[in-house]
């Protein structure tokens, strides 16, 4: 197996096995932005996101802030 | 001149000078916002959390680009959520991207039509959120037992509709209102039904708190001239209620006095 399918942000996405959490977001473009990541429901602290390891069938949320009231 | 007091607006033990609290939504851009936000002179602004884009334009700019978390203290909101469990999850994913700032607006919604918020899931939530550290600044109906409920949990603001979000018919049970002022030591702020100036004045002349209001300003066809009228109705109407308004009468009082009149 070369892939692991993930659901992010509700949609299906591959990434590569072993790749972490911070890879994703590297991946997304989305390094150095104030954004949070949450898998299967649990918050993954910034300082966390390179230690954790993605598996196939998570869950990934990014969020960001935008604007409300 | 005589200086005039006013005690800071204590909100989870951090103070603030302006009892206006301001939304982001519905701008134009970001610019906008900014610039109405700057004339309304509010400290605290809220935002809310969404997926990010992906793919599309990871290079767009963000809200909190514009809207440092440095200059203002940022209300995360929990819109859109209809469940304790959505609610707190949204709190969280909050708290992360704020690095571990714990003061959240908490709001569970009944339905989409009305957005007026279901009770019994907000005081659900609202205790998980306590448990967890966080200081809940909580929209809630105008009924004051749950009110006072909200109070008793621990809920640092308790913030009462004025009329449903988004509709700008201002304070549709104003007794109600100065109820719950009346019997809450924690403060209270209107949130949600704000249409105008007037509405906001009347809201401070009730006694409450604080203002916390978004698309009468975003909405207005000048909203950055709509700030300042905010701004202004938000300071004359506390100025109001701390004066003390004079009694009313059934009959005329003249201002002037009769003694002295040349036909007299």
């Amino acid at each position: 197996m070369t892939q692991h399918t993930i659901a992010l942000n509700g949609e299906p996405y591959t990434v590569k096995p072993r790749a972490s959490a911070a890879d994703l977001v590297e991946q997304l473009g989305l390094g150095g932005r104030r954004i949070a990541v949450e898998i299967n429901e649990e918050i993954v602290p910034r300082s966390r996101l390179a230690e954790t390891r993605l598996a196939s069938g998570d869950k990934v949320e990014i969020v960001h802030a935008i604007g409300g009231g | 001149m005589t200086t005039l007091h006013d005690a800071p607006l204590t909100v989870a033990g951090r103070e603030f000078r302006s009892r206006l609290l301001v939304g982001t939504g519905k701008y134009q851009d970001f610019a906008e916002a900014g610039a109405a936000i700057t004339q309304s002179a509010a400290e605290i602004v809220t935002f809310a959390v969404r997926r990010t884009n992906l793919g599309q334009n990871a290079d767009a700019s963000n809200l909190l680009d514009h809207i440092s978390p440095k200059r203002y203290t940022l209300l995360p909101n929990t819109a859109g959520c209809y469940s304790a469990r959505e609610a707190v999850r949204t709190c969280r994913l909050a708290r992360e991207l704020l690095d571990g700032h714990s003061l959240v607006k908490l709001e569970v919604l009944g339905d989409d039509e009305t957005l007026y918020p279901n009770v019994s899931e907000t005081l659900k939530a609202a205790q998980t959120l306590l448990d967890d550290g966080f200081d809940v600044m909580v929209y809630t109906s105008d009924d004051p037992i749950v009110a006072r409920e909200l109070e008793a949990m621990g809920c640092a603001a308790i913030m009462p509709l004025g009329s449903l979000i988004g509709s700008g018919h201002g304070i549709q049970n104003p007794h109600n209102v100065r109820l719950i002022v009346e019997r809450s030591r924690v403060p209270v702020l209107i949130d949600a039904g704000i249409g105008t100036a007037s509405d906001a004045a009347m809201a401070m002349e009730l006694g409450c708190d604080g203002v916390l209001l978004n698309s009468a300003i975003a909405q207005a066809n000048d909203p950055v001239r709509m700030a300042r009228a905010m701004q202004q109705a938000v300071q004359a109407g506390r100025d109001a209620f701390l004066a003390g308004r004079m009694p009313r009468r059934q009959s005329a009082d003249p201002s002037t006095p009769f003694a002295g009149r040349i036909n007299g």
